[in-house]
């Protein structure tokens, strides 16, 4: 058999590179992947080659410069499937929080000099520039979700995404829960399963890196945070964290602490 | 506790000093044994060697959305109801792999069928809600045409000690739905908590074996009282309720009842009162392939009615909106089971008012849609 091995490349754009790590940290089954696909890019490991055609795109990282829009555009006419990995790609990342503040007042508190900075007024996910068509969530992604979903794309079934609430993978792990137990302010009703449940695991609240889940009912879960002695603001801030970018997040978020009125002084 | 309930009875006494010994008897037999323990501050099946592994005067406060343990000064091993999990995990595993298959060199592909591997196990201090949701999840997964071979072979292992609860967690309302708090059926061996020792019975043949092996005294007339006022007192702390099977039946009357939307408003969908309901049996399935594409397992999950793929078909989705998922979990529940399985799908645990986040409450929801409105308790 001399089939041509479908051809994978793995992007970043606006991102800390935890998501590649975390591909990195996958061990053996990354050392198995160049069998089954042709790795034609991925900086962080090697390959150096962002302009080749290939079947399959990871993309991390969100958007948050004008070079960064040309570039996911690039990316999409040269790649048949793109996938969004990670709370950046699929969210625009924790870098969205300055998309509700005055950016430039945080860019003047941070850099010495801001004018030679050229960026967008917004971070955003990559599914607002181009087509996506899987994204998987999590800071960082889970890499077993990704080889999983290669797996299915090499032999042709379209993979699905994980969008249940974080509270069945609780009950499925034999998770205690930390809400009803220990009065934690968890986001994990809210949140899509994905990371195995890992901070409720370890006796914590989930503070919803994931993003949220197919059913999100934000009024419901703040009314119990507050019951739980939580400011409106401390619970608004539950909401405008890591991904504060996704619109039932954000919604929830600007529902609970209202943006201030313009005032012409 | 009706008169020939206890008649039928029959028990020994053994002594606290005899419960090790007691315990040991599996061992020696071939058990795993697993008992309630102490764990993340709940109660949780594990394996015991030692009676001194047993929460002494462990209660369980529960509430609606709320879970807290407490130590009195009692002596009682029993005295907690209950842990998050009924034994339905233990049988109805929430994760496994029913088949693998591989693309054979030839083009065939080979299936196998992934039995689980299971040692004999005991478990000590099952309650009669527990065992009557268990007879329910028997009738579901044992149907005389389709038996589940995974579950079968997990309850075929179990030999099941229940115990009279003698007290009642404030969520508990098994009396209304007769399932508790004294053992009904479905155990090998039962057995009664007393202040000084245990009552014990057997429920089954095997059971009846081991408790003639233990030659006990018969119970006195003193401690067959105690024994009723035990389940008495748990009686009576429950103040919770659900109206009788006949009455939940008029659920499916009051399908476009505006309570449903209120409950909506504050169900988060989350799937929480489903997956700790010892008889909620629903599941999902789906393949984990290997990235070389020639094999793959075909894995079940616990699956939800509050979950957005239950009520899915292709695009289709039938309960896009949080009430109407509720409204399918508690009419089934209350009312189509009745007619699956001849009686109602609740056994009175209230385990989903209490692992609820938001503590939603079945019985209220009940009230409110069957006598069109109660005050909130
Ligand atoms: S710990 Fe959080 S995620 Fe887990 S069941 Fe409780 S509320 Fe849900
Ligand atoms: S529990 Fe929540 S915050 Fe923690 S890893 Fe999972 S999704 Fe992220
Ligand atoms: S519906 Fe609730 S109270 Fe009834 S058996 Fe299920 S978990 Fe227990
Ligand atoms: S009733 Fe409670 S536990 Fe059940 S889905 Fe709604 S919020 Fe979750």
């Amino acid at each position: 058999m001399n089939r041509t091995k479908p051809k994978l490349a793995i992007h970043k754009f606006s991102s800390c590179d935890g998501c590649q790590l975390a591909l990195l940290n996958l061990g053996e089954s990354l050392l198995e992947l160049p069998k089954y696909v042709d790795i034609t890019h991925f900086a962080e490991a090697g390959p150096n080659n962002p302009n080749a055609k290939v079947d399959i795109a990871l993309v991390e990282g969100s958007i948050s410069t004008p070079d960064d829009i040309e570039r996911i555009k690039q990316v999409r006419e040269n790649s048949a499937y793109l996938i969004a990995i990670g709370a950046c790609a699929t969210t625009g990342g924790l870098q969205a929080l300055a998309n509700l503040a005055d950016r430039d007042a945080w860019m003047a508190a941070v850099y010495a000099r801001s004018d030679t900075i050229e960026t967008l007024s917004s971070s955003t996910a990559i599914s607002e520039h181009v087509k996506v068509d899987l994204e998987l969530h999590g800071c960082p992604v889970n890499s077993q979700q990704v080889t999983a979903a290669l797996a299915d794309l090499l032999v042709g079934v379209k993979p699905v995404s994980e969008r249940q609430p974080l509270c069945m993978e609780c009950k499925r792990k034999g998770v205690v829960c930390t809400m009803v137990t220990k009065g934690e302010p968890c986001m994990g009703p809210v949140t899509r399963t994905g990371c195995g449940a890992l901070c409720p695991s370890l006796g914590r609240a989930c503070y919803s890196c994931y993003g949220p889940a197919e059913t999100v009912n934000d009024g419901a879960l703040a009314q119990r945070l507050q019951s739980l002695g939580l400011t409106t603001e401390a619970v608004a801030r539950r909401f405008l964290f890591i991904t504060s970018g996704a619109p039932p997040f954000r919604d929830a978020g600007l529902r609970l602490r209202p943006p201030p009125l313009e005032t012409d002084e | 506790m009706s008169a020939q309930h206890i008649a039928a009875r029959r028990p020994g006494f053994m002594e606290r000093e005899r419960l090790q010994g007691f315990l040991d008897v599996f061992r020696l037999l071939g058990y795993r044994t697993l008992g309630p323990v102490v764990e993340e501050e709940t109660i949780q099946w594990r394996e015991v060697d030692t009676i001194d592994a047993l929460p002494t005067g462990v209660h369980a406060r529960q509430g609606a959305g709320e879970y807290h343990l407490e130590v009195q000064s009692d002596n009682r091993l029993f005295a907690w109801n209950h842990g998050p999990q009924a034994i339905k995990p233990l049988l109805f595993s929430a994760e496994e792999t029913l088949w693998h298959e591989r693309l054979m060199a030839d083009g065939q592909v080979d299936i196998k069928q992934t039995l689980p591997e299971v040692k004999p196990t005991a478990i000590f201090g099952v309650r009669a809600c527990d065992l009557a949701a268990l007879a329910l999840q028997d009738r579901h997964f044992l149907s005389q045409q389709n038996p589940d071979p995974h579950y079968r072979i997990r309850r075929e292992a179990l030999f099941l000690i229940g115990v009279d609860c003698a007290f009642s967690a404030a969520t508990c309302f098994c009396t209304s739905t007769g399932d508790g708090p004294s053992l009904g059926e479905g155990f090998d061996i039962g057995m009664a908590e007393l202040d000084d020792g245990y009552l014990a019975w057997g429920g089954s043949a095997k059971g009846g074996e081991i408790i003639d092996g233990l030659s006990l005294e018969p119970a006195t007339e003193a401690q067959l009282n105690s024994m009723i006022q035990e389940t008495d007192r748990a009686a009576a702390q429950q103040h919770r309720f659900l109206p009788g099977e006949t009455e939940l039946k008029q659920l499916y009357d009051k399908l476009n009842h505006g309570h449903w939307d209120e409950v909506g408003e504050r169900c988060l969908s989350c799937g929480n009162c489903t997956a700790v309901c010892p008889t909620c049996f629903c599941y999902s399935t789906g393949y984990q392939r290997t990235l070389d594409g020639r094999s793959a397992e075909m894995k079940r999950q616990w699956d939800s009615c509050f979950s957005q793929t239950h009520s899915s078909m292709g695009q289709f989705m039938l309960r896009r909106e949080t009430a109407l998922r509720y409204r399918q979990w508690l009419t089934h529940k209350l009312a189509g089971w009745q007619e699956q399985f001849g009686r109602s799908g609740c056994v009175g645990c209230g385990r989903c008012i209490t692992w609820c986040p938001v503590g939603i409450d079945l019985t209220q929801a009940v009230a409110a849609l069957l006598d069109g409105g109660l005050a909130d308790v």
